[in-house]
């Protein structure tokens, strides 16, 4: 069965999404994962939950949660409205939010995994060669987690692109603005067009297997290359 | 450079305890010397940087590195560090590695480059991965990377400890090349009396993390060499000053007194250190002259220790410090007393240098 | 061993008295539930609820999903049962008539005259699935309204979410079912309309018995008991009317 022009539209808008998010969520989520892999604080137990949550709330609370956080009456609502951006809940950005909140541990874990893995020697190899915190964080940091960010970059993006729940709650179902591809297939189970459901969940099906193919092989590499060492 | 100065009081734990007030001095290598657990890493760390220690106080060569809570970050301390284990970077190759000291390099003229390259056997090596080296490659490219960045102070931590015995005899010279060649101060930590006695030139003996005793290896090759309970030996530093070839021999000057010693090529001026073992130095009354022994030494009983089936006696003589291990049936046969004024005949001894 | 026994013996009972296990479309949940309370009282029959999206219900049921009743937010779902030959032949039957409201927290309804004027976002259910949602498009089509308020629709996906969005204020208005404002049989809020029953085709909520159900005492005494003036007046206490009746 042909794709209709509403589930190409949903097709861009995920991709759209996916890729907007997974770019923010390396820049929230590097300085994260990096204080989280060196910090001795007590606050780090409470932060490390925090950005974990969302792998044990269901969606839909969360989902809930954001929409009246970004309500009129939430306190992102309200700084929102403060900054004169209006309301985020059924807007393209609010999508970017809720999925960033949704999908952050799974940005922040491989990027902690790699960067724990580095170890206290290197950094204090640099230092003795005259790096700044900064140059030790861009000369060896960097590189020597760039399977994390590998990892971390595809989960995100996938994620994002199979995520329902929260995009159902905050999204409000607006073609070309919030319709994603899940919430397409949702529809068309809901209204028992099955056959559509199926071309979209397949193309999902594919996308995802040849996901978790490139983390595997992604994964396999490095422990290669730990094994040599 | 000038001399280092260093004063802390570090608690590492809960048994350990690391305090010690001292100057080195800015030249030469000083070895740190110790068991394991003795705080020579601590204390090295805590030059670098690497092992905060609050209200502590180091002084290196006029510049304060630390005094009390103000102190210079790692990396604004001009020093170069070896680490016990190879700690290059693995996503570099050796000449990555060695590029990333260069970039940084402190001002001032060092060993230049293609020297240091040439001088720890690494030109070949240049565009491997750290992971195809071998351990004793991985540290003479960390001990090059170190120099390059043109330290002020060198530390090396056991450099050799993660080598095998047969390529640490091979590294060794390497690093003794190495010591001929540096201007600056080394601070080399070791367990091994082998390596301590071929390389340092002052010696800091650290105890459970107090200062045990420093001095030159000479000074303290008594304390250096009762520390080996299963071959005493002991130190002496010496230079060439004659040779003669009808005999095969040279003759050369430890402190005030002239010892013999075989000639294997050594010239004239060339500084050389003696390691005897206590086993290779017998004692008598008299002086012998009807013996084939070249070297004789009046000397002073300083101490007698029963050491299980032997007797070890601290000597000192004008020449510096010996220690003479004898059967129990000699000592009562001299009746050896503290004071008493003999002769030291030097059986053989090795250049250690 | 005797543990054993007492497990297998446990298991042995709980499978005799299976419960009668009945699906529900969300918006009908609260009134099923108080029925359902009621009638296990009064029959001793165990009843469990499975509260959720018709349309995945349906789903679930056509690939063997162990449910004895089905009560349905709409019409088409049953009878997509009942042509699949999944459902009881005629087994197909009102059991409840939505009604819509129009819902503005904070600001007066003005009887729809708000519809015209400048609100962000309006609330409705997906009309592609809900009822409830393809009744707030014909009202707004009725109106003359369906062009000028597309553009500011969010729609839910069920009428719960709908009403989400409304009670958050993420939407200043929205359509929403008459049975979500109701608590112990009166309106919960003043900012209602209740839309005129002529401006929208009638929500009729339908039921089916699933296949080989109907031989069971429970499902022949629920269903009894549903019509029963008691479960009636549950019913409209929250806002439905019943068929055959006055709306």
């Amino acid at each position: 069965m042909p794709l209709s022009n509403d589930d190409l539209a949903a097709i861009w808008l995920t991709l759209k999404l996916a890729s907007t998010v997974t770019v923010i969520l390396l820049l929230i989520g590097t300085p994260i994962a990096w204080w989280l892999s060196q910090t001795t604080s007590w606050f780090k137990r409470p932060v490390a939950a925090l950005v974990a949550l969302p792998l044990v709330l269901p969606p839909t609370v969360i989902g809930f949660y954001l929409l009246v956080a970004m309500g009129p009456q939430g306190p992102i609502g309200q700084f929102t409205q403060w900054f004169g951006l209006g309301l985020l809940p059924f807007t393209f950005w609010g999508l970017v939010v809720g999925s960033v909140f949704y999908s952050l541990p799974f940005v922040v874990q491989p990027l902690y995994n790699a960067m724990t893995a580095i170890g206290l020697r290197p950094l204090e190899v640099a230092a003795t060669l005259r790096a700044s915190p900064w140059d030790r964080f861009i000369t060896v940091v960097l590189p020597l987690s760039r399977p994390g960010f590998i990892t971390a970059a595809v989960l995100g993006f996938a994620h994002t692109v199979g995520e329902f729940g929260v995009v159902l709650m905050i999204g409000g179902n607006i073609p070309a603005e919030t319709r994603l591809v899940s919430v397409q297939i949702y529809d068309h189970v809901e209204a028992l067009q099955y056959s559509q459901a199926h071309s979209l969940s397949a193309l999902m099906l594919v996308f995802s297997f040849i996901v978790l193919l490139l983390v595997q092989g992604v994964s396999r590499q490095n422990t290669q290359r730990k094994g040599h060492g | 450079m000038d001399k280092i100065e260093i004063s802390l009081d570090l608690q590492l734990s809960k048994q350990f305890n690391l305090a010690l007030d001292c100057v080195l001095p800015g030249k030469g290598i000083t070895g740190i010397f110790g068991h394991s657990g003795s705080g020579k890493t601590s204390l090295l760390r805590f030059i670098a940087g690497l092992q905060p220690c609050a209200g502590a106080s180091l002084t290196v060569a006029g510049q304060i590195w630390q005094q009390g809570k103000q102190k210079l970050a790692v990396h604004q301390r001009p020093l170069g560090y070896v680490f016990q284990e190879a700690s290059l970077f693995a996503h570099l190759t050796v000449q990555g590695n060695l590029d990333y000291a260069r970039k940084r390099a402190w001002p001032g003229t060092g060993i230049p480059y293609p020297q240091i390259v040439e001088l720890l056997g690494i030109d070949g090596l240049l565009r491997q991965l750290p992971d195809a080296l071998s351990g004793g490659e991985r540290q003479r490219v960390a001990i090059a990377r170190a120099l390059l960045i043109n330290p002020s102070l060198l530390l090396m931590d056991e450099p050799l400890a993660s080598l095998d015995e047969k390529r640490k005899q091979e590294f060794l010279p390497y690093l003794h090349n190495l010591h001929q060649e540096l201007a600056i101060p080394v601070l080399y930590v070791t367990h091994s009396l082998a390596e301590l006695t071929r390389l340092a030139d002052y010696v800091l003996m650290l105890e459970q993390g107090k200062l045990k005793a420093q001095g030159s290896i000479a000074e303290l090759s008594r304390q250096l060499g009762l520390a080996d309970p299963d071959a005493p030996f002991c130190v002496l530093d010496a230079v060439v000053t004659a040779s003669h070839p009808q005999w095969h021999l040279v003759s050369a000057q430890s402190q005030s007194a002239s010892l013999w010693l075989p000639d294997s090529g050594l010239k004239v001026g060339e500084p050389l250190r003696l390691h005897i073992l206590a086993r290779d130095i017998s004692l008598s009354l008299g002086n012998h002259n009807d013996s084939s022994i070249l070297n004789r030494l009046p000397a002073r009983v300083e101490s007698v220790n029963t050491v299980q089936d032997a007797v070890m006696v601290e000597l000192s003589s004008n020449a510096g410090a010996l220690l003479a291990k004898i059967s129990l049936r000699s000592a009562e046969h001299l009746h050896l007393q503290v004071g008493q004024s003999l002769f030291a005949q030097i059986k053989s001894m090795a250049l250690s240098r | 061993m005797r543990a054993l026994v007492a497990l297998l013996a446990l298991i042995f009972i709980s499978a005799q008295a299976e419960p009668l296990k009945v699906a529900v479309a969300s918006n009908f949940a609260a009134p099923m539930q108080a029925i359902a309370d009621e009638f296990e009282k009064q029959s001793g029959y165990p009843v469990s609820l499975a509260l959720g999206a018709s349309g995945k219900f349906v789903a679930q049921i056509t690939h063997g999903a162990p449910f004895h009743l089905f009560f349905s937010a709409d019409q088409s779902k049953p009878k997509a049962l009942l042509d699949a030959g999944i459902a009881q032949a005629g087994s197909q039957q009102t059991y409840a008539i939505g009604k819509l409201v129009l819902w503005s927290p904070g600001q007066d309804p003005q009887q729809g005259k708000i519809l015209n004027g400048p609100y962000r976002k309006l609330a409705l259910a997906n009309p592609r699935l809900a009822p409830y949602g393809s009744a707030a498009v014909s009202v707004l089509t009725q109106l003359n309204l369906l062009h000028s308020s597309k553009t500011r629709w969010v729609q839910g996906e069920n009428i719960a979410q709908t009403y989400q969005f409304v009670q958050s204020g993420n939407a200043e208005l929205g359509f929403v079912a008459l049975s979500q404002l109701m608590h112990n049989g009166a309106l919960d809020t003043q900012h209602t309309w209740l839309v005129p029953s002529h401006l929208y085709p009638p929500i009729y909520q339908d039921r089916v018995v699933i296949r080989d159900a109907h031989e069971r005492a429970d499902t022949q005494a629920f269903l009894t008991f549903l019509q029963s003036p008691y479960a009636e007046q549950i019913i409209r206490s929250f806002g439905y009317a019943l068929p055959g009746q006055n709306q």
